[in-house]
């Protein structure tokens, strides 16, 4: 018996299903939780314009984010600019998931969310936090944004705010878009905005 | 980007290590406890783990000194009882149905405790025998010899069981002879 053999043999001597890891995982996320040491919670769900990542501080929902821009990317970014402390811990969640699939459902028009705007800084978040004043099915220009958030010469700060929105869909950056028609820029893509526009319109 | 990896990453990399780990070092019964206690306070430490450190040396630490813990509780708490460690020294023996496995991981949990550290934390969790030194205290000679002491007794207990395998399965097949009578 050599020592490959061994290691082999040791690991198979002690089995576990993937089951139990996961109550495992589990019973540590209810542990930190309770703990106060659960700084950023995540979970995924799936959505008319596909996956979207969904994390919450102790503060509140801090980010929701598409496919596109990697979800393994924007965890990696949360434990830099927050905490290390992440954990795929989907009870936090619960709340925002399902206004969020109410909403795509399209039986929720606004939402009542508690958020942490902690991602966002400025001017920019200004600008974000007067989104939610444009109603739903409704849209406006990049200057009307601005304006909106009290300066009605930064047009171009208002669209990197909208662009770079850390809770797209809930804070509806995607009812922004160029007087002249054009759609604009948006995290999860053009066609998920215009999704969103035709959900909101039907 | 040097950022920290986030925690999950940490827990999805060494999760199943660690368990192996706490099942081989105090068996089946308080592993899942070792488990969540190790994860919870490096859950707790890890935004002041040096980001050059070695996780899972750092993990395997922790787990080692909550299994000492565990242990101690359970030993204040047990009442005496008939079986001495003594009586799981006989793998194979009266065991039927627990097949090779149940018989190594029997094997293991009768090794004395250093003996059953030095092989989980190098063969398992895979660390060398500095790391392993610097854990469980002592020299590297000393976790190298525990690390052999415990292989040598594991092999005198594990190609018993493998011989008694080949038999069983050699005299089955000899005594399925009820096809001439049908």
């Amino acid at each position: 018996m050599n020592a490959f053999d061994l290691t082999r043999d040791l690991k198979r001597a002690f089995p576990q299903d993937p089951g139990e890891l996961s109550r495992l995982h589990a019973r540590l996320a209810a542990q930190a939780e309770r703990e106060g040491i659960l700084d950023v919670a995540y979970r995924t769900m799936d959505s008319p314009v596909g996956p979207l990542l969904l994390a919450a501080t102790e503060a509140g929902l801090v980010r929701v984010a598409y496919a596109s821009e990697d979800h393994d990317t924007v965890l990696r970014s949360l434990a830099t600019r927050i905490s290390p402390r992440v954990l795929s811990a989907p009870a936090r969640l619960d709340e925002p998931a399902r206004e969020l699939d109410e909403y795509f459902a399209g039986r929720r028009r606004s939402f009542g969310l508690v958020l942490d705007w902690r991602l966002s800084a400025g001017f920019r978040r200004a600008v974000l936090r007067s989104l939610p004043e444009i109603g739903y099915g409704q849209t406006i220009s990049y200057a009307a944004a601005a304006a909106l958030a009290g300066n009605p010469k930064a047009v171009r700060a208002a669209a990197t705010a909208c662009a770079t929105n850390p809770l797209p869909v809930v804070v509806p950056c995607h009812r922004v878009i160029y007087s002249d028609g054009r759609i604009g820029r948006y995290l999860g893509g053009p066609e998920a905005k215009r999704a969103l526009l035709s959900l909101e319109a039907s | 980007m040097t950022g920290k990896q986030p925690f999950e990453a940490v827990v999805a990399l060494h999760g199943a290590t660690v368990l192996r780990v706490c099942r081989a070092v105090l068996g089946p019964a308080d592993a899942d406890d070792a488990w969540s206690e190790t994860f919870l306070a490096a859950l707790r430490a890890y935004p002041d783990l040096p980001a050059d450190a070695n996780v899972e040396a750092w993990l395997v630490t922790i787990a080692h000194r909550k299994a000492i813990d565990i242990t101690r509780a359970t030993a204040r708490r047990a009442v005496p009882v008939a079986q001495t460690p003594d009586d799981a020294t006989a793998p194979g023996a009266d065991r039927a149905g627990d097949g090779l496995d149940g018989d190594l991981a029997a094997a293991v949990a009768a090794l004395p405790a250093k003996q059953k550290q030095a092989v989980a934390y190098h063969y398992l969790a895979g660390l060398p025998y500095a790391d392993i030194a610097a854990i469980v205290g002592g020299s590297v000679d000393a976790a190298r010899r525990a690390a052999a002491d415990g292989i040598a007794a594991l092999r005198r207990a594990y190609p018993d069981v493998i011989g008694t395998t080949a038999q069983t399965t050699g005299g089955s097949s000899r005594k399925g002879g009820g096809r001439e009578r049908v």
